[in-house]
């Protein structure tokens, strides 16, 4: 579904990597490899189509990203290094307003039980501001839950959870990839998924 | 479309209800600029009339630049914009809604408060309705062509001193005719031209102005 070909990426005129090719299909699972200020960010942006690559094309469905930009939004999801969540809003405002601006109708009940699953059922109430870091983590979790997406892309979501928000997220990524939709990510942390086994990419060898 | 281009107003419009703080320091500023002039400049009558037009609009353009520097920034830093730019509708419809919101915000409170500073400067009630409408129609120029500026001096640093150096020239024309309408008042020639003119800037603005914007966001996120 998602394919890549011959992709290539400069930062400020260093090679970060070239000649990447692959292609995911539903029910698959990316994990990219590499060290630090390898280009594995800069990889997830240009598939998300934040960025631009500097050789190469990525499609989706067949269709160049850019082509279909209304459609891939639909379908695509990205939670990057920052959380895309407003301060001063509450987390159930935070998700209704996400899913409005992504043209989808998300009620309180739906949006309440996507929080309690991410356990933030005592936060409600409050501005993401007095949240810590983990909490406003999952605050952004739950919205790639109610995000309904095929494509996941995730630029390391597990920093900054503890123990059980890691195992919450293997556990999402786990069902979400059992139900046919395909996961990109990259995390530096080790990810147990029990019977998905997620393919390798290393970038910037 | 138009949902998201609404979802986007009332985001920001809600946004800035929670940070009065905020809000109202660039609404402080324009009462406070303009009030320095007939401080300053001693209570002449007929002087104060004839600056009043010009001071008023001058101090718009500062006090609407004042509050463009966090127009995108603040987005950008939590990565909210990045999630607008990924959703299904065109980044041209997020540009003007955010110009929008940055008028209905910053712009609408200008147009309140500007008639009871024309009265420090001795303006005649006729006057103070052409400045009224000449800010009407002027104000919205002056978001449009902002997030042009805000959006190229997204995440660099001291963007606040560029967005001035970059926009204020193109707020040109929109002091010269804003203003210039008042003066047509005095003078006998009356509103008619300057408002006008005014109005064809306004619609090339709200034509360009957006798309412009959505294109250096781009650029600028990357």
């Amino acid at each position: 579904m998602l394919s890549i070909h011959d992709l290539a990426c400069e930062r400020g005129e260093r090679l970060l990597f070239r000649n990447l090719d692959f292609e995911l299909s539903a029910g698959e699972a990316l994990l990219v490899r590499g060290g630090n200020g390898r280009g594995k960010t800069s990889l997830l942006r240009i598939l998300c189509g934040l960025s631009l690559p500097a050789a190469g094309v990525v499609r989706w469905r067949g269709e160049l990203i850019g082509k279909v930009h209304e459609q891939y939004g639909r379908e695509m999801a990205y939670i990057g290094h920052a959380n895309g969540i407003k301060d001063d809003l509450t987390p159930l405002e935070n998700l209704r307003l996400a899913a409005a601006l992504g043209g989808r109708d998300l009620d309180n009940a739906t949006a309440m039980a996507a929080l309690e699953r991410v356990g933030l059922s005592r936060c409600l109430d409050f501005p993401a501001r007095v949240l810590s870091f983990g909490q406003r983590r999952r605050v952004a979790l739950a919205g790639l839950m109610t995000a309904g997406a095929l494509l996941w892309i995730l630029d390391e979501p597990l920093t900054g959870l503890d123990v059980q928000g890691v195992a919450m997220v293997e556990q999402m990524i786990r069902d979400h990839v059992v139900a046919g939709g395909l996961v990109i990510m990259t995390t530096h942390q080790p990810l147990a998924l029990d019977g998905v086994t997620p393919r390798t990419l290393s970038v910037g060898e | 479309m138009l949902k998201f281009l609404f979802t986007v107003i009332r985001r920001d419009v809600l946004l800035a209800a929670r940070r009065r703080g905020d809000w109202l320091t660039a609404q402080f500023f324009f009462v406070m600029v303009v009030s320095m002039f007939p401080l300053g400049i001693g209570p002449e009558p007929s002087m104060l009339r004839t600056i009043g037009p010009g001071v008023v609009w001058v101090a718009a353009l500062l006090a609407s630049l004042l509050s463009l520097g966090r127009l995108f920034a603040d987005d950008y830093r939590d990565g909210t914009l990045e999630q607008m730019l990924l959703s299904p509708y065109p980044n041209t419809l997020l540009a003007l809604g955010k110009a929008i919101a940055h008028w209905i915000i910053n712009g609408i409170p200008l147009l309140i408060i500007a008639p009871v500073l024309g009265i420090q400067f001795n303006l005649p009630a006729e006057a103070l309705w052409i400045l009224v409408l000449s800010l009407a129609i002027g104000t919205p120029i002056l978001s449009l062509l902002g997030s042009i500026g805000a959006a190229l001096t997204l995440g660099l640093r001291g963007g606040g001193v560029l967005v001035t150096l970059l926009i204020l020239p193109l707020y040109v024309p929109a002091l010269i005719f804003g203003a210039g309408a008042v003066e047509g008042v005095f003078s006998g020639t009356g509103p008619e031209a300057h408002l006008s003119l005014l109005g064809a800037f306004l619609i090339l603005s709200l034509l360009l102005a957006p798309w412009v914007s959505a294109m250096a966001l781009k650029v600028s996120v990357e």
